[in-house]
Parts: structure tokens; C-alpha cells; sequence
């Protein structure tokens, strides 16, 4: 996602099929180290501002991230940074918990730290409040509770939840069979 | 997100959530009414107001129904995910849960075509008339049953979840030592017993416990009297989560009916009375093909137990209401099960025209009325015997029957029985496994009942505060282990599936507590 902080859209780029890394020869060894690279590929020319990487999950323990970047000035070569190494997705990759979840990796607006300090400000979006700074006060919640209900569709109908109750379809409850598909 | 944002998001979902409810509106009323008082003063009202709502009580009834709708929240998910990754977020165990699903839908429409009764019809004016006057007597009655059969039972759905396979899970190893011996080939997480040494810590040897230190032989200062004192100053202060926390150490039997209402916030107020009078009303007015397979359970397995038995013509009120109940649907949000679907006469495929069969979603199977019996102990009045065993199964036990990876889900309850016993009593798993008889397949039928039906009343119910004090299925997996430790002399000595079976069918002489407590924490490790 690119753009400013009051307007984010996705960055059009191409996801190359996975390839997974072989220690040895892969014909006479053929098992694989477990390690899967994924290459994405920008657009190439326009400088991009990538606030947020947002993907779902298919059994991969630990994600890293590494940016090839270009340096300033056009002869500069381009090198690797590694933005993030080795976070945790599934906290035992050997059971199932984590393992097909939808993830967030987001940066921080910090235009004087280095590309690679990214590691120090991630969240993920799965990730429980931290109630370590205390409950929050409860002028500031209400306050922002006017937004979220704003941005909140649910909120805007402003519907109870309380059901009705008949479960007929005005006052006729004759039904064929039980349908499935 | 950050925190900030999902705890307002949070509090904004219970706000909605509590919105035009009753205690809503008797809030309201309450703090309209208030301002006559002296005390509250024009200067200070928000603040007197609230503090009128306080000292009356109102804000502790207000904060057990927020820590209810805690209970039943989804967790903080990601802003991407779709429902149906909220309600199971492993795609294999959806796809399994919707085809046994299929199964169970088709097997209900057979029924249905084969024996030519309908789904659901209306009563005729004479039906209507009939059954109200029998309402409290409906055991009294002896239809002929014989041509209804059960839709399923516990044995079908452990082949379901034995076959279940992660598509990504290489389970192509021998077995050996290092493999997993049980039925139960998923790797979901489940707690071993150090971790649950943590998570269960009240129960441990030095913590005072009912059904351990309240016996006869043991003094009751020692620890009993006090604990009675506690519970009913917990009563007095009406505080949801401090009875929940009390819970974890064994209810007083005086008290017991009080603090589960209080636990699971169920009251019995008037619009509770009239919602239960309502759905009474539903079920004279309207016959469903489901109410036959409620008798007909009821008759096999509560009409048949000693303990249950007197108790027939309140389960089939409770049950034949249950399924008309609507609110019930709101559970599958969290549930990984869908609620049967059908079409009005004529108009299928017009979504308009669609509706919940039964009403609440819920088809029962053979042995489901168990889920209600052992409360007909606590409550002797319907509407509130209602009301308390809807929030127990919309809580807890709807789990024991749906396929997901919730860690108080059936599959991690079968997983964890089977680690728990392959891990300290490999050679008794070993031995089990040798003649035939995979220990799930005898425990199986304990754990998808919780145990109802197979203890004496008094344990069940020592065992059920434990579930609900620790707001987690956990303990039921932790007693079938412990079972087979306590039998796992005599069960070294059997050579066959029907003697293993033998060994292990009285449960009513065991004492759960003790059990429990010495497979946690005097088990070496």
C-alpha cells in the first residue's frame, strides 16, 4: 500500500510463484531446507512507500523481509536490506495454531530511521491490546468511538442486536425438505 | 491495529451489543427516576448519577453483562479476514464440519420422506388444545417411537473426526516410538501437562478443594466453612467474575444454583419469563420432525437413568422449546457449524423465503438430552432451567459436537486425551493399542457428553463447576486420562476391546476431584 497517511491503496506489483530453497543437489538430495522465497517485484521507475504488507497465512513459521533498494543517485547500485528477520507466525510450527491466519506488517513514520529499522516498531494485526500503559481513559475512548462508528458500517445502521424471535416467513413455517449445496 | 484502536472496537461491539436490551432500558429508567433524589445534584449529575447506579447495584449487573459478552466475543481478529475464518480458521476442518453437515441434513430428509412426516407442520386447533393441557405430563405419554431412529450418534461422528487429515501435514511416518499412537491425526495445539499444571494451579495438592477437603473424616474449619462464607458473600456482592474465579475450587451444593445463574449472567427476569412462555407457545403451535427425535432420545437415555429418570417431563419441555428458540442462532458466529437451511412451500431458492430448520439450528443426536439433565438438579423452575442450560450449551457445549480447532473443541479434547495418555502411560496406551482397543474409542463417549451420564450427579456437577470456572473443556480430557490411570492395573491385564471396555464401564463409584488432582500434579514428569 503507497500513498499518504490519510490515503492508502494497494501497489500494483507481481508475485512470482514460490520457490523453495534445496541444500545440496536437488537430484540426488531431494529435500528441502523448509526455506520458500516469494519475490515481489514493484513497478519499476516510480518510488514507492510501502506502509503495510498484508497477506494470509499457509504454514509458514517465520517471515523474513529483505528489500532490494536503490541508493541515492542513479549510479549507485542497488543492495539488500533485510527490513525483518525471522518473525514468528505460528508459535510451534509443528501445530496448526497460526497457521492459516490473515497478518498485517506495518511500518512506522519514522522518515530518520533506516529502511532496516523496521524491525523495531512491527505489530501484527493479530496481536493482543497491550494494557501495560493501564486502561485507557474514558473521555479519550468515547472520543474515538465517534470515528470508529463513523468508519464502522456495522455502527451506522445502528441496529440492536436483540432478535425477533418468529422464525416463520409471515406467520408460515411450511417447508419443503432441508437444502444444501 | 493498534491496541488502542482494538479495544475501542472492542468496547464498541459490547456497546451495540447491550444496546435495547432489557437491562438497557432498566438502567435508563433507573437513572431517570433517580434524579428526584436529594443527593443528586444539578452541578454534579453524570457524576451522582453514576454513583446512584453504583451503591444500587445497577453498575455491578451492567459489569456482569459486559464480562458475559466477553465470553462470547470473537477474538481480535484481522480486519481482512472473512466470517467464516472467524467462526474456523483451518480450511480443512470447515470443508470436514460442512460435509458431515451434508450428511446429517440428508439423513434428516430422509427421514422425513421415508416415514412421510413433514418437517414441521402446523397443529391442528384440537393438537394445540391437547398438548397444552398435557404440558407438564408429556412423559405420560407413549407414542410409538420405533420407526424414528436417532440421526446420529457419538461413534459416527468419532469416525468423522478420526479420518480428518491436514492437507499439509506429512503423516506418512511408521509408527514408532517418537509418532503419535491415538485416532486423532491433526496437529492442533493442545497443553501438556506442565502448562496445565500452570493454567489449573487452584487445583493443586496444597489449594483447598470441594470434592477433596469437604469430606466427611476432614474438619470442616479446615477448610469448607470458609469457603461457604466466601461463596455466599460472592452471592451477596452479585459479582459475575468473582463467582467464576470461586468456581474453580468446587461450588457449595446450597450455592451451586445461585452461582452458576450468577457465572453465566442467565437471569430470570420478567421479559426471560415471558421469552421461555413464548417459545411454549411455539411448540403447541407448530410440530417439527426434530421434536420425535427429542422423545425419542429422551426416552433412551434420560428415562433410563436412575439419577434422571424423574426429571423426563422437564426435559422434553426444555428440549421442545430449545429448538424453537431464534436467539440461539446468534452463537454461530463463533461456532464452527452453519444452521440447516430450508425453503417455504413452493418458493425455493427465493432467499426471501428462507428459513432456519430448526429454528434455533440445532439438530439433536442421541444423547444430547444429557446436556440438560444433570441441571434439572439445580433449577426447579422451567423458564430459568431454560435460561441456564441455553447459556451453557451456547457456551460450552456446542463444542463437544462441531468440528474446529478451538482449544475446548472436540478434535483438541480427543488429541489431548491421547497425548496426555501416550506421554505417561505409554505402556498402557502401547498395551491398549496391541489388542484392539484405542482408548479413544472407550473415552470417546465420556468426553462428548461431559461425562453426564456416566458419574454419579454429585461429581458431574464437581466437575462441571470446574468447566465453568475455568471457562474451558479442558478438564473433561484431563478426566479421561485420569480414568485410565486409576484402571490402568486392570486394564494391563485385559487381551480384548470388550474387556477394556468391561473395566471401564462404571464410572459412577469415582471421585473426580482426587483423580484429577493426582494426574496433574503428582504425575512425574
Amino acid at each position: 500500500m503507497s500513498g499518504s497517511s490519510d490515503e492508502i491503496k494497494p501497489v500494483s506489483c507481481t508475485i512470482k510463484p514460490p520457490i523453495y530453497l534445496h541444500i545440496g543437489d536437488t537430484k540426488t538430495d531431494p529435500a528441502h531446507s523448509g526455506v520458500c522465497v516469494v519475490d515481489v517485484t514493484l513497478p519499476f521507475g516510480k518510488p514507492v512507500n510501502v506502509e503495510e504488507i498484508t497477506f494470509k497465512n499457509y504454514y509458514t513459521a517465520y517471515l523474513t523481509v529483505r528489500l532490494l533498494r536503490r541508493g541515492p543517485g542513479q549510479e549507485a547500485p542497488a543492495k539488500w536490506f533485510t527490513a525483518l528477520r525471522d518473525l514468528p507466525l505460528m508459535d510451534n510450527p509443528h501445530t496448526e495454531r497460526g497457521s492459516q491466519d490473515y497478518y498485517s506488517v506495518h511500518r512506522t513514520q519514522d522518515p530518520e530511521k533506516e529502511v532496516s529499522d523496521w524491525l523495531s516498531d512491527l505489530t501484527l494485526g493479530d496481536q493482543h491490546p497491550d494494557l501495560e500503559q493501564g486502561l485507557p481513559d474514558p473521555h479519550t475512548v468515547s472520543s474515538s468511538l465517534q470515528q470508529m462508528w463513523a468508519l464502522t458500517e456495522v455502527m451506522q445502521s445502528n441496529q440492536t442486536t436483540s432478535s425477533i424471535g418468529r422464525f416463520d416467513v409471515d406467520g408460515c413455517y411450511d417447508i419443503d425438505l432441508l437444502s444444501f449445496t | 491495529m493498534d491496541g488502542g484502536t482494538e479495544l475501542s472496537l472492542t468496547i464498541a461491539h459490547i456497546v451495540q451489543r447491550l444496546k435495547g436490551s432489557h437491562l438497557h432500558s432498566q438502567i435508563e429508567r433507573q437513572a431517570k427516576d433517580c434524579l428526584h433524589q436529594p443527593e443528586i445534584k444539578l452541578e454534579s449529575l453524570k457524576d451522582d448519577v453514576r454513583s446512584f447506579l453504583k451503591t444500587s447495584g445497577w453498575e455491578r449487573q451492567l459489569q456482569n453483562a459486559v464480562y458475559r459478552e466477553l465470553h462470547v466475543q470473537l477474538p481480535p481478529s484481522h480486519p481482512m479476514a472473512p466470517p467464516e475464518h472467524l467462526k474456523e480458521p483451518l480450511a480443512y476442518m470447515r470443508k470436514a464440519q460442512a460435509s458431515w453437515e451434508k450428511r446429517v441434513l440428508k439423513s434428516l430428509n430422509s427421514m422425513s420422506t421415508e416415514l412421510e412426516v413433514p418437517l414441521a407442520r402446523m397443529r391442528s386447533a384440537a393438537e394445540q388444545k391437547e398438548l397444552a393441557n398435557k404440558w407438564n405430563e408429556m412423559g405420560t405419554d407413549d407414542p410409538d417411537l420405533s420407526r424414528f431412529r436417532p440421526v446420529y450418534a457419538p461413534k459416527d461422528f468419532l469416525e468423522v473426526l478420526i479420518s480428518l487429515r491436514n492437507p499439509n501435514h506429512d503423516s506418512s511416518e511408521d509408527v514408532s516410538a517418537r509418532s503419535h499412537w491415538g485416532l486423532i491425526q491433526v496437529p492442533v495445539n493442545v497443553r501438556d501437562i506442565p502448562q496445565l499444571r500452570q493454567a489449573y494451579s487452584e487445583l493443586n495438592l496444597i489449594t483447598g478443594q470441594l470434592g477433596i477437603d469437604d469430606y466427611a473424616h476432614i474438619h470442616p474449619d479446615l477448610f469448607e466453612s470458609e469457603h461457604v462464607q466466601i461463596g455466599k458473600k460472592v452471592l451477596v456482592e452479585q459479582d459475575s467474575a468473582a463467582a467464576q474465579q470461586y468456581s474453580r475450587q468446587g461450588c457449595p451444593t446450597g450455592l451451586r444454583a445461585d452461582l452458576w445463574a450468577l457465572i453465566l449472567n442467565s437471569t430470570n427476569q420478567p421479559p426471560d419469563v415471558m421469552h421461555y412462555e413464548q417459545l411454549t407457545a411455539g411448540v403447541i403451535q407448530h410440530a417439527l420432525l426434530v421434536d420425535h427425535l427429542i422423545y425419542k432420545d429422551v426416552k433412551l437415555t434420560a428415562s433410563n437413568d436412575d439419577y434422571y429418570f424423574v426429571f423426563e417431563d422437564f426435559l422434553y419441555q426444555v428440549l421442545l422449546c430449545f429448538s424453537r428458540d431464534t436467539a440461539v442462532l446468534d452463537h454461530f458466529k463463533y461456532n464452527s457449524a452453519t444452521p440447516p437451511k430450508s425453503y417455504i412451500h413452493g418458493k425455493v431458492g427465493d432467499e426471501e423465503c428462507a428459513v432456519v430448520y430448526p429454528p434455533n439450528g440445532v439438530i439433536p443426536f442421541h444423547g444430547f438430552s444429557m446436556y440438560v439433565a444433570p441441571l434439572c438438579f439445580l433449577y426447579n423452575e422451567p423458564s430459568k432451567l431454560y435460561s441456564v442450560f441455553r447459556e451453557m450449551y451456547t457456551r460450552y457445549f456446542f463444542r463437544l459436537h462441531s468440528i474446529s480447532s478451538s482449544p475446548s473443541g472436540i478434535v483438541s479434547l480427543c488429541l489431548q486425551f491421547e497425548r496426555l495418555l501416550q506421554t505417561h502411560l505409554p505402556q498402557l496406551f502401547y498395551h491398549l493399542r496391541q489388542i484392539g482397543a484405542q482408548p479413544l474409542r472407550i473415552a470417546f463417549k465420556w468426553m462428548v457428553r461431559g461425562f453426564s451420564g456416566y458419574l454419579s450427579t454429585d461429581q458431574l456437577l464437581l466437575l462441571w463447576d470446574r468447566i465453568l470456572g475455568y471457562d474451558s473443556l479442558e478438564v473433561v480430557a484431563v478426566l479421561a486420562a485420569a480414568v485410565f490411570a486409576f484402571r490402568a492395573e486392570n486394564l494391563m491385564e485385559v487381551t480384548s476391546l470388550a474387556s477394556a471396555e468391561a473395566v471401564l464401564a462404571d464410572l459412577s463409584t469415582l471421585k473426580v476431584m482426587p483423580l484429577i488432582q493426582v494426574f496433574l500434579f503428582a504425575t512425574s514428569i
